[in-house]
């Protein structure tokens, strides 16, 4: 038996009660639920989360054209500090950390040794030697794994910070009537703190909606707080709080991708052949062959010399406006060539897109002459059609307010 | 300052196979020791004044022909075979003469015919075996044409002889030595002596499924074609390790002891040479580690080098030994009780039943040592007087079980284990206990910072059917290449295993010398 | 003197899926059964006024979905309800729950350990890929590598092929979970003592090994391998005990038109110039038939059923050679009231779901070393369960029927008969190990039954009290299962057919050998059975 001391025995037995509430509320549950009209909840890696809060086209709309409050609490966060935090951090993951510097932030993802991957996420650089992992799925024992060899400490905090991703042409102004002063010269993937009560906010100016946004980031305990003076200030600028279906919208406008919506984990995926290397789901551009190894590197790089890669993610953009979700996809209309993942109309974009897994060559070497097969449910009758569709370049939606720096105020 | 084409880490005699094979092939090699003197575990030393243990291994009975043809290894003695006699503390001695008992004396004709019957089945199957070992493990996914001709001819083999044979093979291949000891066997001696050198290095007991693979690997062995056969070569076990070294000096071959390695060097999947524990750095395109795949991975390459998947794998390979070396000095020869004179050159096994092993066994699975231990003996200094003084003797045991990871810890344990040991001897020969010297037990914490070897463990990882062939060590290293290209595993912790047979070194060496793609 | 088509040698699940699937496909069988009742070892019988006992198996997953379908179970009365979970109790007051939502199974793992919360993931996708390359197996008759005969041949390549589709890592790791033992498996993944013995039980139940024997990894694989409604890993009560099961085989047999004759002993298989010609039943009556199908395990069948001139010496010699090995007892409890466990919150859903207090390997283990010493465990591993909470029909309200499945119990005692005394007092080893987790217990007690192998062999005819009818090590599965040459359902005697759980793919009221066996006869017959559909797929 392991010696445990008294004080874990009583921790591990004071958590039985977790069974009475199988969907852990989140720090800013008691705003949600007061906003909540429509009662629209969905689980989030076994937190409650809103689908949707009153109305899901009306809450992209306010991404879109004034600020969008989203509770992103139940994010996994991992918090990596030590000496080798940063060499570790360049082992697990595909980008270069040297090259990622304080305060700032990068997107990445992480491969098994046979160049699969397990993850995409955020990795904020809070100090030299501290970092935070932001991701879909949950990652301990690999990453604990990972740290064998390093002077490194590696721990999840997803319960104990509360996060809020605040997006839209007006974020700006919000945070700067909450009276967060500074946040204009914020770039994009820039970080700074800014004192909250008798502590601190971290604020990023990160999103997944490819708007201009930010993320904040607090102990739990000053998640409330945050929350309505965020909700002050915003109420001249129409600030909303929003549920998944509208970002859902926003980040395929954006051309991001989702684990385990637009590809499957390695480690989630039961089947061989579900697996995906970088380069099969448009991540090519984060594998460094120059920087030190990585976990995945050579398995890589040979599925590239050796042209072996299967798969490739592409951008489609269909005719009709019909939305072409999980829809097949099909090379002269006959030939089999994938699988349509994401799909919406875009409102901002006015375009009828879609985010696909094709076969290689299809995709790759054959790019025209595609055509999706869409079968949308009108009263209990599947109306088949067969659509053209192009390969276009991801963003969708390409926004100059995302970048611009001093952010717009409108 | 000379260039190599080729670094050996570990001048354990598979380092100097490889090395040796290595230079033959036209390669320029050096090999790295960190001992003062080569040998690894066959490195002899003196345990007492005066009187010298020649290492680990007290007899060989594995050395692949081929590989000492090959090798050039001038070591006589191979066409004595030794007995092998049972002692179960009656006084009733079994002795296993020829290869493997080829003919036994102390039990009934139809006791002997049983087991002439079990030995030919056995050997059978291990010679079935026997043709994978000396080639890489078949590499899943890319099967070589020499795999498919090893296969093949095993097949054939096993359809030559029957139909039933063929059955017989693939039914018993897992099984466990217990059940297949009882249904040939009745008399106790003789199952407890299979049953013995089916577990003897391996955390089973006999009546674990899967124990039946430690016979067939002695089995796999002989001796001057002479299957399950064991002999000392003239001028002791000592003589072995200086027989390797030689080989490996005339083929050109640079030994360098004394030089710790302190780090291979990696780079983005490529090997470029090692830097020794001094500072020093010597590069070569090849360097092939002789040492524990552990020890290589987890120490010497960083493991950002390496991907945390693999990492984890080299971490799960099973590693913890469970037998303790005994050398004891003693001023006179020791009379245990029954053993005929003319065997007592040979090897000498202390055990009463099965359930003797299985109950010795049951201990070890919790971090216990047996409290009634069963061992192995040989009296090395009767081949050489020179590892006594004059008119004294050596012995040397293999006791088992002695797990490495004694949950009361080895500083305690070690005493009371050589009492419960010493009583076992005195139990077999009356007055051992007055004639001993000196007594040194090695438990294989001692044997793992004698000899660097991880957990204590010769085989370099437990030789059981989840660490062997294409997971030896383990899958993604298995075959000798290993995930960084230019490095490649050439210990025993490769396939096919311990014991003095050569095969992993000279097998690696042949791999590399192939040109197969890393 | 009468004459049937096909005579099948007892009446349990095998038994009558070989009958339904031979009656249906238009021969006329009967089924010869020892007891007044029929079902085997999946019974449920009154053994006490107002409790129905489940009084050997006890839990429902591995029984083949396509059969249900095949042979209208559900008509004739079957109804598997899926059960909530489980716990194991610690030594400490507290208890490792299951529980079937995924985020509250994680979150009562990371109460041991966030580590290994986590890592369960890994693990349950790693032992669900392996059962998904097992599954395919099971509908199928192993096919025998030294046959050379076509359709063995085809039946190598289809395996050859279902290998060959994963990648060389997976193909490695397959050879190593099938050679490992649960525990060196489980030591890979996690850390913690209580979650490795939860896990570890599945690679123990029913075998004569313990947790470190190698291949008991692939034990864990064969209670995996179940479903309930293709939840697959999933388990159920059958509703109204185990003998729903065999009581709707039987209902099912009967309206296809087929003979249940009960309190009919065979005694011997008759076999003449190497073909089977009937049976013997033990009041000396002779029933004709030119096949006869033993449900009975191989040593009983071939031992003690045919006279054993008739066989050839060879065959006989792996028979008495095949490994039974009795490993486990049962103690059946009829309660005047729901037990408490003081360490669980009032209304815990692990009571509706399999209980134990075996909370480190290394317990287990020592429960095992004491089988090997030829004794029941002192501080044996129980998997207990109490199927009142979700199935009414067992016991009336208030009331309970617990069933404790008790591992390890030799078939001897030290190398002697089991006595009565033997027997009481290897319950009262069961009952004080329950008492000691909830007060009370004994005077809760309105009846029980205790079950070693002895009583497990002399009432079900199990030889050595076997539950799986032979050991599931490597040298007995596929086409070792249970004779080399003779896994494929024939025996050496023309028109005599194995269909028990000796055979391919072995214990377990799962069905699959049964249904393997008619189809086997049936395309000796040469007839196409119609009645029976397609494996399901695995997807």
């Amino acid at each position: 038996m392991n010696a445990m001391t008294k004080s874990a025995a009583e921790l591990r037995r004071a958590a039985r009660d977790h069974i009475r509430l199988p969907r852990l509320e989140t720090p800013f549950h008691d705003r949600l639920m007061a906003l909540s009209e429509v009662n629209d909840w969905y689980n989030w890696a076994g937190y409650k989360a809103p689908h949707s809060l009153f109305d899901g086209e009306l809450e992209y709309f306010a991404i879109r054209s004034t600020a969008a409050l989203f509770d992103i609490s139940p994010m996994v966060k991992y918090r990596i500090t030590g000496a080798d935090a940063e060499r570790y951090l360049n082992r697990l993951t595909l980008r270069d950390v040297r090259k990622l510097g304080v305060n700032r932030v990068h997107y990445t993802a992480w491969c098994d040794d046979h160049g699969h991957v397990l993850d995409d996420g955020t990795l904020f650089r809070l100090g030299e030697q501290e970092f935070r992992l932001c991701c879909q799925e949950r990652h301990l024992p690999w990453l604990l794994d990972s740290a064998f060899g390093f002077s490194v400490d590696i721990r999840e905090e997803t319960e104990e910070i509360a996060g809020l991703a605040l997006q839209g042409p007006t974020s700006h102004a919000v945070l700067r009537d909450a009276g967060f002063v500074g946040t204009e010269k914020l770039k994009p993937f820039d970080i700074a703190t800014f004192p909250h009560e008798d502590g601190t906010v971290t604020i990023s100016r990160t999103g997944f909606t490819g708007d201009l946004g930010y993320e904040l980031f607090v102990p739990r305990a000053k998640a409330l707080s945050l929350w309505d003076r965020l909700w002050n200030a915003g109420q001249e600028h129409a600030i909303r709080a929003i549920g998944f279906g509208a970002l859902d919208q926003a980040r395929i406008e954006t051309g991001f991708i989702v684990a385990n919506a637009d590809f499957v984990t390695a480690e989630g995926a039961l089947r061989a052949d579900r697996v995906r290397m970088p380069d099969e789901i448009g991540l090519e551009w984060l594998v460094d062959p120059d920087k030190p190894n990585f976990n995945g590197r050579r398995a890589i790089l040979d599925a590239r010399r050796n042209q072996t890669l299967k798969h490739i993610l592409v951008g489609l953009e269909i005719e009709g406006n019909i939305p072409a979700e999980h829809a097949l996809v099909y090379h002269r209309q006959k030939h089999e060539a994938g699988l349509v993942t994401a799909a919406i109309w875009s409102p901002t974009a006015k375009r009828n897109i879609a985010i696909a897994s094709l076969e290689r060559p299809y995709g790759s070497k054959f790019t025209d002459d595609l055509w999706v097969e869409i079968y949308a449910m009108r009263e209990l009758k599947y109306q088949k059609m067969m659509k053209r569709a192009k390969i276009v370049p991801r963003p969708f939606v390409k926004l100059a307010r995302r970048t611009a720096t001093p952010p717009g105020l409108k | 300052m000379t260039s190599f084409d080729a670094i050996v880490i570990g001048a354990g005699h598979n380092g100097l196979a490889a090395a040796t094979r290595l230079a033959k092939g036209g390669r320029k090699v050096l090999v790295l020791e960190a001992a003062n003197e080569p040998g690894g575990a066959t490195r002899g030393r003196e345990f007492a004044p005066g009187f010298r243990s020649a290492g680990l291994a007290h007899l060989v009975n594995r050395l692949d022909a081929e590989v000492a043809r090959d090798l050039g290894l001038d070591l006589a003695g191979g066409e004595t075979l030794l007995p092998t006699t049972v002692l179960d503390g009656s006084g009733k001695a079994v002795v296993l003469k020829g290869a493997y008992g080829e003919t036994i004396d102390g039990v009934s004709a139809e006791e002997a015919a049983a087991f002439a019957a079990m030995r030919t089945k056995l050997a059978f199957q291990a010679g079935v075996l026997k043709r994978f070992l000396r080639r890489p493990p078949p590499q899943i996914g890319a099967i070589a044409l020499g795999d498919f001709a090893t296969f093949a001819a095993a097949g054939l083999g096993l359809i030559r002889k029957g139909r039933s044979e063929g059955r017989d093979f693939l039914r018993m291949l897992l099984m466990n030595v217990a059940d297949v000891a009882d249904e040939y066997l009745t008399d106790d001696r003789l199952k407890g002596l299979v049953a013995f050198d089916a577990t003897l290095g391996v955390h089973l007991g006999p009546r674990s499924p899967t124990s039946l693979l430690g016979l067939y690997y002695r089995l796999t062995g002989d001796v001057a074609g002479k299957t399950g056969g064991q002999y000392v070569p003239s001028g002791g076990m000592a003589s072995v390790a200086p027989a390797f070294v030689r080989a490996a000096e005339k083929a050109g071959v640079t030994i360098r002891c004394g030089t710790p390695v302190g780090r291979i060097l990696a780079d983005r999947g490529r090997t470029s040479g090692v830097v020794t524990r001094d500072g020093t750095e010597i590069t070569a395109p090849i360097v092939v580690s002789a040492i524990h795949p552990q020890t290589t991975f987890l120490n010497l390459v960083d493991p950002a080098e390496s991907g945390t998947g693999f990492v984890r794998s080299v971490k799960n390979v099973r590693s913890y030994g469970n037998v303790a070396k005994l050398d004891l000095a003693l001023d006179s020869v020791p009379n245990f009780e029954g053993l005929p004179a003319a065997a007592r050159n040979g090897r000498i096994v202390l055990v009463r039943s099965m359930q003797q092993v299985e109950s010795a066994f049951n201990p070890a699975k919790y971090g216990e040592f047996s409290t009634d231990p069963v061992m192995e003996i040989t009296l090395p200094s009767l081949a050489d007087p020179s590892l006594a003084l004059a008119g004294g003797c050596t012995l040397s045991a293999l006791v088992q079980y002695a797990p490495y990871r004694l949950k009361a810890g080895w500083e305690a344990g070690k005493p009371a284990f050589l009492k419960i040991v010493l009583e076992t001897l005195e139990r077999h020969a009356p007055g051992i206990g007055k004639s001993v010297v000196a007594a040194s037990l090695m438990t294989p914490v001692d044997i793992e910072a004698e000899y660097n070897l991880p957990g204590g463990h010769w085989h370099h990882g437990e030789l059981q059917a989840d660490q062997l062939l294409i997971n030896r060590p383990t899958s993604a290293a298995s075959g000798y290449k290993t995930p960084i290209e230019g490095l490649y595993l050439a210990s025993a912790g490769a396939h096919p295993g311990g014991g003095i047979s050569g095969l992993p070194g000279w097998n690696a060496a042949r791999h590399i010398l192939s040109g197969a793609k890393a | 003197m009468q004459k049937y088509d096909a005579l099948i040698v007892g009446g349990g699940h095998n038994g009558l899926v070989t009958a339904c699937y031979l009656q249906r496909s238009g021969l006329k069988v009967a089924v010869l059964e020892k007891n007044g009742w029929v079902g085997g070892a999946a019974t449920s019988r009154e053994l006490t006024p107002g409790f129905l006992y489940s009084n050997c198996s006890y839990v429902c997953s591995l029984f083949r979905p396509e059969i249900m379908r095949d042979l209208e179970l559900p008509k004739h009365g079957l109804q598997v309800i899926a059960y909530e979970g489980g716990a194991v109790f610690t030594r400490d007051g507290d208890y490792l729950a299951s529980y079937r939502d995924h985020d509250s199974h994680r979150r009562e793992f990371a109460r041991y350990s966030k580590r290994d919360a986590e890592a369960y993931e890994r693990y349950a996708r790693d032992v669900t890929r392996q059962c998904r390359f097992i599954q395919p197996l099971l509908m199928r008759t192993a096919p025998d590598p030294f046959s050379f005969r076509p359709r063995d041949i085809s039946e190598l390549l289809y395996l050859a092929k279902k290998f060959g589709e994963f990648s060389p890592h997976e193909m490695a790791e397959t050879l190593r979970f099938w050679t490992m033992s649960i525990s060196d498996y489980l030591d890979e993944y996690f850390e913690t003592d209580v979650i490795k013995a939860y896990l570890a039980l599945s690679g123990i139940i029913g075998t004569a090994l313990g947790p470190m024997s190698p291949g008991t990894a692939y034990v864990l694989l064969h209670h995996y391998m179940g479903e309930v409604d293709g939840s697959v890993g999933a388990w159920g009560y059958a509703r109204g005990g185990m003998g729903a099961v065999t009581q709707a085989l039987a209902r099912s047999f009967e309206a296809a038109g087929g003979v249940i004759r009960t309190d009919a002993e065979v005694s011997k298989i008759l076999a003449r110039g190497g073909r089977t010609t009937g049976v013997v039943l033990a009041n000396g009556d002779e029933v004709r038939a030119d096949l006869v199908v033993s449900s009975a395990d191989v040593k009983r069948t071939f031992l003690k059923l045919v006279d054993e001139d008739a066989l050839p010496g060879d065959f006989v010699h792996r028979v008495k050679h095949f490994k039974m090995r009795g490993s486990s007892g049962k103690v059946n409890i009829a309660l005047d009231s729901l037990p408490e466990f003081p360490a669980l919150p009032e209304g815990s859903s692990c009571m509706r779901g399999d209980m134990h207090f075996t909370d480190s390997i290394e317990r287990m283990e020592r429960a095992y070393d004491d089988w090997k010493d030829g004794r029941w465990s002192t501080d044996p591993f129980l998997d207990m369960v109490i199927p009142t909470t979700l199935d009414p029909t067992m016991a009336s309200p208030g009331k309970h029927f617990m069933s404790c499945f008790v591992q390890y119990c030799p078939p001897k005692v030290e190398g002697r008969d089991w006595t009565d005394a033997d027997r009481d007092a290897f319950a009262e080893t069961v009952i004080s190990q329950i008492a000691s987790y909830s007060p009370g217990f004994r005077e809760r007690i309105v009846h029980m039954e205790v079950r070693t192998p002895r009583e497990i062999e002399n009432e079900v005819g199990l030889t050595e009290g076997n539950i799986f009818q032979g050991e599931l090590t490597f040298d007995q599965l596929l086409f070792n299962r249970p004779v080399p040459g003779y896994a494929q359902y024939r025996s050496p005697i023309h028109g005599l057919y194995m269909c028990g759980s000796s055979t391919h793919p072995g214990g377990g009221v799962m069905g699959a050998p049964g249904r393997n066996a008619a189809a086997e006869i049936l395309r000796d017959l040469k007839r196409t059975p119609e009645q029976m559909s397609k494996a399901h797929d695995v997807i």
